[in-house]
């Protein structure tokens, strides 16, 4: 299944909903695709939301990775949304719980940027 | 007991790579020996995503048929996923003149699979650390990291060329009956 992405409006933030899975020459592409779309509208505060994230493999991490410093190096922040167990534990392994700003709540997210 | 499942996988004419099925007709065989405590199969497949996803699709069957639990299959499947990816794209370079192998077997102690590729050979004490400071932020070179995290025993051989990584996850023990 690919991935599939709805982007919402939130108190001035940009929220993406993503489902499926973030793998190589699937969700990937689909996910660097989005953020580069919302930077060039203008978007600074990106929240994405992976509660319907089924998987996510290697290159799906080093995506999330690259739109972490896409985000940043354009002045903006990015945060992460609902990680399933999962996807939780790839980063703790990865060791980029640490890097990313990971939350369960979305209106407790909205409110950190 | 005798049982097999057929696949459409590509004829397999590959001298250079061996311990893989011999087996000339487009399809490769799942057979379960007489004693039920062994059971095999091999593809070989093009250097496609596509063939990456049968392989992972096929790891997943593969496991659960020889009684992994649902925590340890995703994890099998991810490892095997990860190293068809570096057959693919590292190995064969998407070379459509290439094939990569996978090739697994369940015994009484664990799952072992292999995933061999056609490509100019894999040094895996030149892989950059992904966990140190300096890599942490790279957007790839994770991949032997999760299959060194997933998996009880890694492997590499090279072919020459190619390479080739083994796989192994352990059954756990027997509990004792209470």
């Amino acid at each position: 299944m690919s991935m599939k992405v709805a982007t919402r409006q939130v108190d001035g933030v940009t929220i993406l909903d993503l489902s499926g899975r973030i793998t190589l020459g699937e969700g990937s592409v689909t996910l660097r695709d989005s953020v580069r779309d919302v930077l060039a509208k203008g978007s600074r505060k990106i929240l994405l939301n992976l509660a319907d994230v089924s998987y996510i493999d290697s290159s799906g991490v080093g995506e999330l990775v690259s739109a972490f410093t896409s985000v940043k190096n354009a002045g903006g922040e990015l945060k992460l949304l609902n990680l399933t167990k999962k996807v939780n534990d790839l980063l703790q392994i990865t060791k980029l719980y640490t890097v990313f700003d990971i939350w369960d709540n979305e209106a407790s997210a909205v409110s950190a940027f | 007991m005798h049982a097999s499942l057929t696949f459409k996988v590509y004829p397999s004419k590959l001298p250079s790579l061996p311990q893989l099925s011999t087996e000339s007709a487009a399809a490769a065989k799942v057979t379960r020996l007489p004693d039920s405590t062994t059971s095999r199969t091999s593809l070989t497949l093009a250097s496609s995503l596509e063939s990456v996803n049968t392989v992972e699709k096929t790891t997943e069957e593969f496991a659960v048929r020889a009684g992994f639990d649902e925590d340890t299959v995703p994890n099998i499947v991810m490892a095997v996923r990860e190293a068809a990816i570096n057959a693919v794209l590292h190995g064969n370079a998407y070379d459509p003149a290439k094939r990569f192998t996978a090739s697994f077997e369940a015994n009484s102690d664990a799952l072992v699979i292999r995933i061999a590729d056609q490509g100019p050979g894999l040094d895996p004490n030149t892989l950059p650390d992904p966990l140190a400071p300096e890599n942490i932020l790279r957007g790839s070179g994770r991949g032997i990291f999760l299959i060194r995290a997933f998996m009880d025993e890694v492997h590499f051989r090279q072919l020459h060329p190619g390479t080739e990584l083994t796989l192994i996850k352990h059954r756990a023990p027997a509990q004792p009956a209470a």
